[in-house]
């Protein structure tokens, strides 16, 4: 992939989750440098290394928690002080049981550092960087949960909701500045997350994902749901009416 | 770690069983699995019959990261999830390649592993585990450590080929032969019958040889087919473009005597008489079926199994005839039936290849199957063959200590790595392979 407008360093937030280490090893193929954030180090460690032996010009694990927001500078200062287009993707979120957050209310604050301010504070604090650069894409991948608050998934989809609301914020502020945003709702995806639940269907794999991310990147899409149906699965859901909504278990 | 309920079969799609499946997605995950449930690694599920069957199993396909890799001696060092056809796709480019391929890509490097298994090359390169240099083994406590050749010979050589018996093989270092070029030159020749057929493997010197036969051929043209002998050519590597699928399970007329007949056939006289050269990716000489995915669908919702088996020279004649004419007389055989020649190659224990000729035919799984391959089992023990397990789904328990002479060994070596037996799959209680 030489010579096509890829970008050259990747910041990759919660680079452990499945379909970011299927993305990692995307970027990783076109020969970018690669930082790799997340919690656990063993871990990112091992991913670095394979992103290496896969081709990244670099790859380096960099502990990262969504919770610990003091940190963020440093991170994104050295992140920046390597040359070229700088591009980040957001893969971060946690999702527990909803009935495990009805016993607990205080889990919600969690959830949303997670899943919502957490990386978004790490994006306003990249936002200038980008702004003073004119280049690079910034990822954010929600989850088509977001689209529609559900009995089963309520607070996380809230969480991501406020992650999309945000981003298309961002968009709208980076867009005018030669900087793109793109915001992803992927649908049910093969990984440790859903593997084992009951009810999934039309299971995508995270390289199907990750390959879908890097087609946004190359034709600067602004909103994709991946795989594609979900788009139409999440208008239909969308335009229930509340009143009928509000008995639905989907 | 949660549990996923799921189905699991063979390649074949013969036998099946319902079990429950651990996925770690990180290292730490897998330790974790062994210390709640000791349970057997399953890879690709690629083997035929029950070798990749158990109640509860982990599935290795996402512990599938390199490690690291020495550009100057070839040697890779990664997770026993990674594939073939990841391997070759990433390092081809850069001049090198497993030195060992089976017949599938989308096998993972840990069921290469406790297969040990062969390829087109056998009599030149030896099986898979001869290029393992060493690997990380873990317990049924969860806890891992290197093992090769030198530092524990008895449970390295318990371990290649040794069906997972031995332990999780997490990762392995093991030596990337040259790769000089993207794609091979094949000669394709027509074999009038098999003793054309044997002395042209026998008189061959060519790296790469494998044989199609026509199993719906009889008669005079009994054991007549097509080899393929090829080498290196120039062009530069290509990744292989997204396989097509077979959508659905095809009908039972799909693979029935008339149809398979017509399609040998037309496959047979496609092959000038003269023979000819012609010029294949990489990825298509070495994994002929992996266009085309699901191809297994072919055989149907009643599946099919896979007989492979391989016969000392001096035997092989007169064996290969008489299973020829009993897999002909059946009318069962499939398309896809391949002779090739082995070498002495072996790995471990339980190895499979041996010096002479490896026969291995598709067989559709109707109830006529289990007489023919009972008998294919008898005519292969008789004649002091052996049957690869990775294939097997019907052979006799009691034929295992003829088979496999070092059997003893490995089932002491085995008691030693897993007293507790967590490790055993449907294959191995079938064929009671540890005793």
């Amino acid at each position: 992939m030489q010579g096509s407008p890829l970008p050259v360093t990747w910041i990759i937030i919660g680079a452990t989750s499945g379909i970011a280490r299927a993305f990692a090893r995307t970027c990783a193929e076109a020969g970018a440098e690669l930082h790799l954030l997340g919690r656990d180090m063993p871990e990112l460690k091992r991913i670095a290394a394979d992103c290496e032996v896969r081709g990244a010009l670099s790859a380096k694990a960099v502990a990262f928690d969504a919770r610990k927001p003091e940190k963020f500078a440093a991170i994104i200062e050295d992140a920046a002080t390597t040359n070229g287009t700088l591009c980040a993707a957001v893969f971060v979120g946690s999702m527990p049981e909803q009935a495990t957050i009805d016993a607990d209310p205080g889990l919600i604050d969690g959830v949303v550092q997670d899943s919502f301010t957490g990386p978004a504070r790490l994006l306003q604090t990249l936002a200038p960087v980008l702004e003073e650069r004119g280049s690079g894409t910034i990822i954010g991948v929600g989850s088509v949960a977001g689209d529609r608050g559900r009995i089963g998934n309520y607070v996380y989809g809230a969480a991501k909701a406020g992650f999309a609301t945000y981003l298309s914020g961002l968009r709208n502020r980076l867009g005018r500045k030669g900087v793109h945003v793109i915001t992803v709702k992927p649908g049910f995806v093969d990984t440790g997350m859903t593997w084992g639940i009951e009810g999934m269907f039309l299971v995508a794999s995270p390289d199907e994902i990750a390959d879908s991310l890097m087609k946004a990147v190359v034709k600067k899409k602004n909103v994709i749901y991946t795989p594609f149906f979900w788009r139409y699965i999440m208008l239909i859901i969308r335009h229930i009416p509340e009143f009928i909504f509000k008995k639905l278990s989907v | 770690m949660r549990w996923k309920k799921d189905e699991l079969k063979g390649w074949g799609g013969a036998i099946a069983l319902e079990a429950e499946l651990a996925r770690p997605e990180r290292l730490s995950a897998l330790t974790k699995v062994l210390q709640d449930t000791p349970c057997p690694a399953i890879g690709a599920r690629r083997s035929y019959g029950d070798a990749n069957l158990a109640e509860h199993a982990i599935d290795m396909t996402r512990l599938d990261r390199f490690i690291s890799f020495d550009a100057d001696t070839g040697l890779l060092n990664a997770e026993a999830g990674v594939t073939i056809t990841d391997i070759l796709n990433t390092f081809a480019p850069k001049g090198w390649m497993p030195a060992v391929m089976p017949g599938t890509g989308h096998a993972t490097l840990g069921g290469c592993i406790a297969h040990d298994v062969h390829g087109k090359n056998h009599q030149l390169a030896g099986s898979f585990g001869q290029h393992v240099e060493s690997l990380v083994l873990m317990g049924p406590d969860g806890k891992s450590r290197r093992i090769s050749l030198k530092s524990r010979p008895g449970l390295f050589r318990a371990t290649l080929g040794g069906l997972g018996q031995t332990g999780i093989i997490v990762s392995a270092r093991m030596h990337l032969a040259r790769c000089p070029a993207g794609s091979m030159v094949v000669h394709e020749q027509r074999m009038e019958d098999l003793d054309a057929f044997l002395e042209a493997f026998n008189a061959s010197r060519a790296d790469f040889q494998v044989g199609w036969l026509d199993m719906a051929a009889k008669g005079i043209h009994l054991g007549r087919g097509i080899l393929e002998e090829a080498h290196f050519s120039h062009e530069r590597y290509q990744k292989p473009k997204k396989a097509k699928s077979v959508p659905f399970n095809m009908p039972g007329f799909a693979m029935s005597r008339p149809v398979v007949k017509a399609f040998n056939w037309l496959y047979y006289k496609r092959i000038p008489e003269g023979g000819r050269d012609v010029e294949r990716p990489l990825h298509k000489f070495f994994f002929p079926l992996d266009g085309l995915r699901h191809w297994n669908r072919l055989y149907g919702k009643r599946g099919f199994h896979q007989f492979q088996c391989v016969l000392p020279d001096g035997e092989a004649p007169a064996t290969l005839t008489l299973m020829l004419e009993a897999v002909v007389a059946s009318g069962l055989a499939s398309p896809l039936s391949v002779l090739k020649r082995l070498g002495h190659g072996r790995g471990g224990m339980m190895s499979f290849p041996m010096e002479g000729f490896t026969l291995a035919v598709d067989i559709v799984n109707k109830p006529a199957a289990k007489a023919l391959l009972a008998r294919l089992n008898e005519l292969a023990r008789n004649a002091g063959g052996r049957v690869y397990l990775a294939k097997d789904s019907s052979l006799e328990a009691g034929y295992l200590p003829d088979m496999y002479p070092e059997l003893a060994d490995f089932r002491a070596e085995v008691a030693k790595a897993d007293p507790a037996r967590a490790f055993e799959t449907a294959l191995t209680k079938r064929l009671k392979v540890r005793g």
